[in-house]
């Protein structure tokens, strides 16, 4: 192997960094827009009162549930969220969601258009497929350093990086959803005389929404997983006391911050589930 | 009778080097030599007919005979590789996807195989979707799906689900979905197919009813013989890509084009299983050995028929009289009606197939009586009769 020269790939990808930091004012504007989205949430989140944010999300969960109500699971939520107040992790809570919640939409806005490219045009899906899986296996921690490099340090670059590694399920399902809806309903808008529009929005993305909910659910849950990643580089909440504590060796404040992470998990998996059923059947 | 949709040529190869198939056609290859050249799957080739203005026109064939591209081929679902289709004179093949649109929109509407229906949406809203399309408002909209649901008789389905209906149920949407732009042509993709026979039977009765009032013109793909019969106006029948023949269900019954049509029309129809005793009606009889021509007149006007089976007092078939015979009989005051029974008519034993007797019952427009090895009536053989049972209707009513 020695008489072969090392490929210089580390020096190739920092060059393309640096000639991307070149691109400042871009990406200033990616970072006030971002970070804008993310204000907004925590802005919104900090003006709602514990107790009525408490009593909101038990409506939002009765009202999913309408038809097929969960008791347990409203139970849980009372339960859950006050354990988070007690122990005085909400407005790290809120933090979190706000991550999550930008990320995901984030997500779902380029994932979805994505996912569709990619079921209609076989070339955008040879592109796109080993793309995806890039984005999704590379380890996450990789990404947060070019985040630095381009978006600062604090919500946003953490909020970028998730984005990155929790986009694919959204991209991926929306395409499936689409490719199984099957021929002869295509047909059947086709011969009706349905445009190219028409049939995507009357005909697939309804049929495809059984499958996109799961990708969107999927890739909340992922967004999730990085806040504890993306608080190395600043992004604040939950993630931020795990880290904290790993660091001063803190076995009980990490677990309690851990906890707290998966209780906020479970509300947000169950919230996207209940909208995921499918309500006619009941 | 104007011709609607003309079709000329219509070839259609799957596969890629089409360009290559279309010339080993020319050159008169066979589908398994281009299959074995070039890979290419011929679907479809060099189809030719005319469908009539308000016909009900059966393509037929076994699966694999291509009936179901040729019919995508009529609205351009699948792309033809050669060939033109036209409708009312217009070369569908030059349109631009705009006008190709409006075709769809306005003039043929397709049913499906297995029905085709939103799942996400009601009844209501199923009927309504080609209407929606067009951009027509809402209220016009569910006022015209109403009245083709109420074609297709559902009533009070308005709010369910198609997968809350039966399979019949789910077709009749299928059908008003269609009926509701108001198309000239019907497009009908193995549409009863799915459907269990006692539904399917109906969907046909209602369909041949619907067909009395609106006058479509209907492209009506199948397998099922008995289905082409009873509801085509002509039949063409398809083999391995190829027409095979065209023309109406008698001739097809009673000319077929090669051995292949007369071994479909074998293996597929009923006309084998059944017997003259099958398909057999009571005639009007009278008793030579009692009756007189005031009473035979009598009897014949009171069953409104035109011919009467004379039989002896053992019930033995001695032949036929003619109603104005009778009459003649009557006015010159005469009782002799051995003089005007005629005996030279065609007869048949009750255990022969259909098949052996539908040439002599499409020539002669006497029916055939059905007599045992004594002679005696048993039965009469029409010609709608046949027909109907070869389609599946129950004729007989003996027993």
């Amino acid at each position: 192997m020695n008489s072969i020269p090392q490929l210089p790939l580390a020096q190739w990808v920092d060059s393309f960094v640096d000639w991307l930091v070149t691109f400042t004012g871009f990406f200033n504007g990616v970072t006030n827009f971002i970070g804008g989205i993310n204000n907004a949430f925590q802005w919104v989140f900090d003006l709602i009162p514990i107790w009525f944010f408490i009593v909101l999300v038990l409506a939002l969960t009765y009202y999913v549930n309408r038809d097929d109500q969960r008791w347990s699971l409203l139970i849980f939520e009372f339960a859950g969220l006050l354990l988070i107040w007690n122990l005085d992790f909400w407005r790290d809570m809120t933090q979190t969601l706000t991550l999550v919640l930008t990320s995901s939409l984030i997500a779902l806005v380029i994932g979805i258009p994505l996912g569709i490219l990619m079921a209609k045009s076989r070339i955008a899906e040879i592109i796109l497929k080993p793309i995806l899986d890039f984005m999704q296996t590379m380890p996450a921690f990789v990404y947060l350093i070019p985040a630095v490099a381009l978006f600062g340090i604090g919500m946003v670059p953490g909020i970028v990086a998730s984005v990155i590694f929790a986009m694919p399920p959204t991209v991926r399902m929306t395409n499936m959803g689409i490719r199984e809806v099957p021929g002869e309903l295509i047909e059947a808008a086709d011969s009706f005389g349905s445009t190219e529009w028409q049939k995507l929005f009357k005909v697939e993305l309804p049929l495809a929404k059984t499958s996109l909910m799961a990708g969107v659910n999927q890739s909340m849950m992922l967004s999730l997983s990085m806040v504890v990643t993306a608080s190395m580089i600043g992004a604040m909440g939950l993630g931020t006391k795990v880290y904290f504590a790993v660091g001063r060796n803190d076995a009980g404040g990490g677990f309690a911050a851990g906890l707290a992470v998966v209780i906020l998990a479970i509300i947000l998996d169950r919230l996207t589930q209940s909208l995921t059923r499918d309500r006619k059947k009941g | 009778m104007t011709v609607k949709v003309e079709v000329k040529n219509l070839t259609k190869i799957f596969g890629k080097r089409v360009g290559r198939a279309k010339e080993l056609i020319k050159q008169g290859k066979t589908k398994s030599e281009i299959l074995k050249e070039t890979g290419a799957t011929v679907g479809v080739e060099k189809a030719s007919f005319e469908i009539n203005d308000g016909e009900i026109f059966v393509i037929m064939g076994l699966s694999g005979s291509g009936k179901s591209t040729m019919v995508r081929m009529i609205n351009r679902l699948i792309e033809p590789t050669d060939g033109s289709v036209s409708i009312d004179g217009e070369d569908l093949m030059k349109m631009d996807k705009k006008s190709l649109r409006e075709v769809r929109r306005k003039k043929m509407s397709m049913v499906f195989q297995n029905f085709g229906l939103l799942p996400n949406r009601t009844v209501l809203e199923n009927a309504e979707y080609g209407l929606e399309i067009q951009g027509v408002d809402k209220a016009e909209r569910e006022k015209k799906a109403k009245v083709a649901l109420d074609q297709v008789g559902i009533k009070g389905y308005d709010d369910e689900y198609p997968d809350q209906l039966s399979g019949g149920m789910q077709q009749r949407v299928g059908l008003a979905r269609a009926l509701a732009n108001d198309p000239e042509i019907l497009l009908m993709d193995e549409a009863f197919s799915a459907l269990d026979p006692l539904n399917r039977t109906d969907m046909q009765d209602q369909l041949l009813d619907i067909q009395e009032r609106l006058h479509k013109t209907i492209i009506f793909i199948s397998h099922d013989l008995n289905e082409a019969l009873k509801l085509g106006d002509h039949i063409m029948i398809m083999r391995d890509g190829v027409v095979v023949q065209t023309g109406t269900p008698e001739d097809i019954l009673t000319h077929p084009a090669n051995d292949y049509v007369e071994e479909f029309i074998e293996n597929v129809d009923r006309s084998k299983v059944l017997t003259a005793a099958n398909v057999m009606i009571r005639p009007v009889t009278i008793n030579i050995d009692k009756a007189g021509p005031r009473l035979t007149l009598k009897r014949m006007k009171n069953n409104e028929v035109s011919t009467a089976y004379v039989v002896d007092n053992r019930r033995k078939l001695v032949g036929i009289v003619d109603a104005n015979d009778v009459i003649g009989l009557v006015r010159k005051d005469s009782s002799d009606l051995r003089s005007i029974v005629k005996t030279d008519i065609p007869t048949t034993h009750a255990d022969k197939p259909i098949s052996e007797l539908l040439d002599d019952i499409s020539s002669t427009g006497i029916p055939f009586s059905v007599v045992n090895d004594d002679g005696q009536l048993q039965g009469i053989i029409v010609r709608g009769a046949v027909l109907g049972a070869l389609a599946g209707n129950e004729v007989n009513d003996f027993e």
